[in-house]
């Protein structure tokens, strides 16, 4: 815990310096300001990745199109989606972007522990989104997501564009890694004197779980993309049978990273949904404890259940029985989690703020993703539904309707601390409602499609399909659609007049974050607030 | 217009689809196929799928009640904690009780789906006693059939391209060669490649493994009725994966084994010249991997 300073700078927040535009977002050092780059790149790269969704639903709307031109770059496409949406949206939203404007502001914390490590972890993030784009451009990184050699090695994924997306992932992972390390030392060093560990606000005790799951799980990514690239160029042969080498090697390598990932993903979500339900409710989080330490419990068993994406790899049938009771097993957290947030709203005086429908939305499409996951945590129910859109309907539940809920539910919880404009409350509800029924008309139909057999990454499907494809690209266009409403949202917000205090939700906001003005000035918290 | 005609179109088949599958129904014994909106899993015509419905029928009832529990909750809450309702917030934040109750109650749903799973999976690992095995070998972007039990009759089954598709038939899912197996015999399954990794998949039949190179996997099936079952290799493989559909078609053991003779009696005559060395192989499988492509880049 940091040391209450008590210099006197008064004077100091407002002609310390004022850095010209190059210094201050090239060379910025500044969470808020590196926190806000996290944001637009966040923004700009779901334009991209949720781009190519459009193509891929207009393509799959009727059985037999040619918009895409051919089934390899069908899966160039199908790849690049994956990998954008979970490494340039979704992780820099929610982790570069709020974690970075709002882990220092509620734990009183002046800045992040290391800023330049903060700067750079930003900026490696930029090539490698350029390196993925470019990867999906030549056309040359068709594997899916998941790097699957023999598929991504030399013989099959020839051109470089493969081996650009693989240095895009090491760029990114050094990034996620730097990050981390600055999370967890700040965390851990930076709380304003009398904040505890156990008075912590839940959004930061959710970084800290993401931050020590991206320390522990980022590494084996490494090395396995590393082994993959020695083998696509230097003729080594670790997952290549022919010398020896093993295909189910990186795919337990790949898992042990993916599988955290995809908590990764979720668990600053968590944090942000915990503060928008007690804010709204006008009462303190249902079961604190409890909720953080489902948070790493959620973290803890997520380490060891990686192999339940690979039921059909052929692995011992033991084995299958292990990974299968372990991932029924985080039912269990998740499901605490999710009482607890109706017990905090249980009894409050709710008001259905926009940051409020969002996390709603949230909690009810997390349960219909949480417990189809705990269909296909049963390796038998699986042997029928794995890779199919079952799947597919199952992780876009959790992520694109999860975290991209608690993505959205935080920009409108946020935007005017972060602006100091409120957004324009109509159009805000047009957006929620669009993106909530134009999500699940896309999502929703995939069950049926995948109990039915349909496989996932085919660009053309058998005419039996065609129905449910159907409704589902119906679906995809109202969401997409919805993004313009988002985009018009914000451009209204940042031209509002308007200004905002520095508690602009009223007393259900206890964190430290609305103590200071909105926006918050260039430095905060020059005298460290006490918590009692 | 164009569009509108091909929407037209595509609504026009998926009407007509239904009944065009029972026209088949009605003319070989039995084709099992995805329908049109089909909302369930594919029927089950063996005795792994019948157990795989079985159990996801009821995690499907669980799953639905606990779905159905919290959105009545939250709906509840919002309306009866609403500000406007409920002005005074309650500053409730514990409750031991309830918090055991709502984690020891999930360990228990959790137990009770756990113990048929576990059932499930033993019984879809092997067969002990196996009347036969075939050895699959997936290839970009075909499947090739070993009988080894059949004096190593050896077939390859390629899709049948979208130009010759005939009027009856589906397309993306028909074959030039099935896969023929007896009914009612429990069939060792193996699985391997020779390049990437791919997935056989027959979702009425329950059976589902990766085809891997350098590993030969092993699982079972066995098929209730005569008829043709339906399939996709189900990973990424590569330009044609939605390309190397799966039929099988099951056959009493009187029909299987004149359909084996014959089969090996074509297969002598054919190749009536020694047996191909491995590169032979290898470059037979770039010719055949070029078909299909050209076909899809179309």
């Amino acid at each position: 815990m940091a040391s209450a300073t008590t210099h006197d700078h008064a004077h100091g927040e407002h002609h310390g310096h004022s850095p010209g535009f190059a210094a201050r977002w090239l060379f910025s050092t500044n969470h808020k300001d590196i926190g806000s780059l996290y944001l637009i790149f966040a923004a700009i790269a779901a334009l991209i990745g949720g781009g190519l969704s459009m193509i891929m639903r207009a393509q799959l709307m009727y059985p037999g199109q040619h918009i895409v031109e051919n089934g390899q770059i069908w899966n160039t496409i199908v790849t690049a989606h994956g990998l954008i949406m979970i490494f340039f949206v979704v992780m820099p939203g929610l982790i570069g972007g709020f974690g970075n404007w709002f882990v220092p502001l509620m734990i009183g914390a002046p800045d992040m522990a290391f800023p330049r490590l903060n700067n750079i972890s930003f900026w490696l993030l930029v090539p490698a989104l350029a390196l993925v784009c470019t990867g999906l451009l030549m056309g040359e990184s068709g594997s899916g997501w998941t790097l699957y050699p023999p598929l991504s090695n030399a013989m099959y994924e020839p051109g470089p564009g493969m081996d650009f997306t693989l240095f895009a992932l090491h760029l990114a992972g050094v990034s996620s890694l730097l990050g981390a390390i600055n999370f967890i030392t700040t965390i851990f060093n930076m709380r304003a004197p009398g904040m505890t560990l156990h008075k912590m606000p839940l959004f930061v005790w959710g970084m800290l779980v993401t931050a020590f799951l991206l320390l522990l799980s980022i590494p084996v990514l490494a090395g396995a993309i590393t082994m993959l690239i020695t083998d696509r160029n230097f003729g080594t042969t670790f997952f290549d049978p022919q010398g020896g080498g093993d295909p189910v090697l990186f795919q337990h390598l790949f898992w042990f990273f993916g599988h955290p990932e995809v908590y990764i993903m979720i668990l600053p979500a968590f944090g942000i949904i915990s503060h928008i339900v007690s804010t709204f409710s006008h009462k303190p989080v249902f079961g604190y404890l409890g909720m953080a330490y489902a948070m790493v419990a959620i973290g803890v068993v997520g380490f060891v259940v990686w192999a339940h994406h690979m039921f059909v790899s052929g692995m011992d049938v033991d084995t299958r029985a292990y990974f299968m009771a372990a991932t029924l097993v985080i039912a269990v957290p998740t499901g605490v989690k999710i009482f607890s947030w109706i017990a905090t709203m249980w009894g409050g005086a709710i008001e259905m703020t926009v940051p409020m429908l969002w996390a709603v939305g949230f909690i009810f499409v997390f349960t219909i993703g949480g417990v189809t996951g705990v269909v296909l945590a049963n390796a038998g129910i699986d042997q029928v539904v794995h890779n199919t859109y079952y799947v597919i309907a199952h992780f876009h539940y959790v992520l694109s309707l999860g975290a991209v809920f608690g993505l959205f539910a935080g920009i409108y919880f946020w935007i005017g601390k972060m602006t100091g404009r409120p957004f324009p409350e109509f159009w805000a509800r047009v957006h929620f409602w669009m993106f909530f029924i134009g999500v699940n008309l896309t999502f929703f139909p995939m069950h049926f499609l995948g109990l039915a057999g349909m496989p996932r990454r085919y660009p053309d499907y058998p005419e039996a399909f065609a129905g449910w494809n159907y409704v589902s690209s119906i679906g995809a266009y109202i969401a997409g659609l919805s993004a313009l409403v988002f985009f018009y949202v914000m451009f209204r917000t940042f031209t509002s007049k308007e200004r905002l205090g520095n508690n602009y939700w009223g007393e259900g906001a206890t964190t430290l974050e609305w103590t200071v003005s909105s926006p918050p000035p260039f430095h905060t918290y020059e005298e460290l607030p006490q918590i009692r | 217009m164009r569009f509108l005609g091909r929407r037209f179109a595509v609504f026009a088949s998926l009407l007509t689809g239904a009944m065009g599958g029972m026209t088949t129904l009605a003319r070989s014994a039995l084709a099992q196929a995805p329908k049109p909106w089909e909302m369930d899993m594919q029927p089950a015509f063996s005795p792994v799928k019948h157990d795989i419905i079985a159990l996801h029928d009821f995690v499907l009832v669980i799953i639905t009640l606990i779905t159905l529990f919290v959105g009545a909750l939250l709906v509840w809450v919002l309306y009866r904690y609403n500000g406007k309702r409920n002005p005074e917030p309650s500053r409730t934040s514990h409750n031991t009780l309830i918090e055991v109750l709502w984690t020891v109650l999930p360990i228990l749903i959790l137990v009770i789906i756990a113990i048929p799973s576990f059932r499930l999976v033993y019984y879809e690992d092997r067969t002990q006693d196996p009347a036969l095995t075939i050895k699959v070998t997936a290839h970009q972007w075909y499947w090739e059939y070993g009988y080894p039990d059949q004096g190593g009759l050896d077939i390859e089954s390629r899709i049948i391209p979208d130009s010759q598709i005939k009027p009856g038939q589906m397309r993306l899912l028909e074959v030039d060669n099935p896969l023929v197996v007896p009914v009612g015999k429990n069939i060792r399954v193996l699985t391997t490649s020779t390049d990437v990794i791919h997935s056989f998949f027959i979702p009425s039949l329950g059976v589902q493994r990766y085809a891997i190179p350098g590993r030969e996997i092993e699982t079972w099936v066995r098929v209730e009725k005569p008829g043709r079952y339906y399939g996709e290799c189900n990973q990424v493989c590569g330009m044609n994966h939605s390309r190397m559909p799966i039929v099988v078609e099951a056959l009493s053991e009187a029909d299987f084994k004149a359909w084996a003779a014959k089969a090996k009696a074509q297969e002598q005559t054919s190749e009536n010249a020694p047996a191909k060395s491995g590169d032979d192989r290898l470059v037979e499988d770039r010719l055949a991997a070029a078909g299909p492509m050209n076909e899809a880049r179309r």
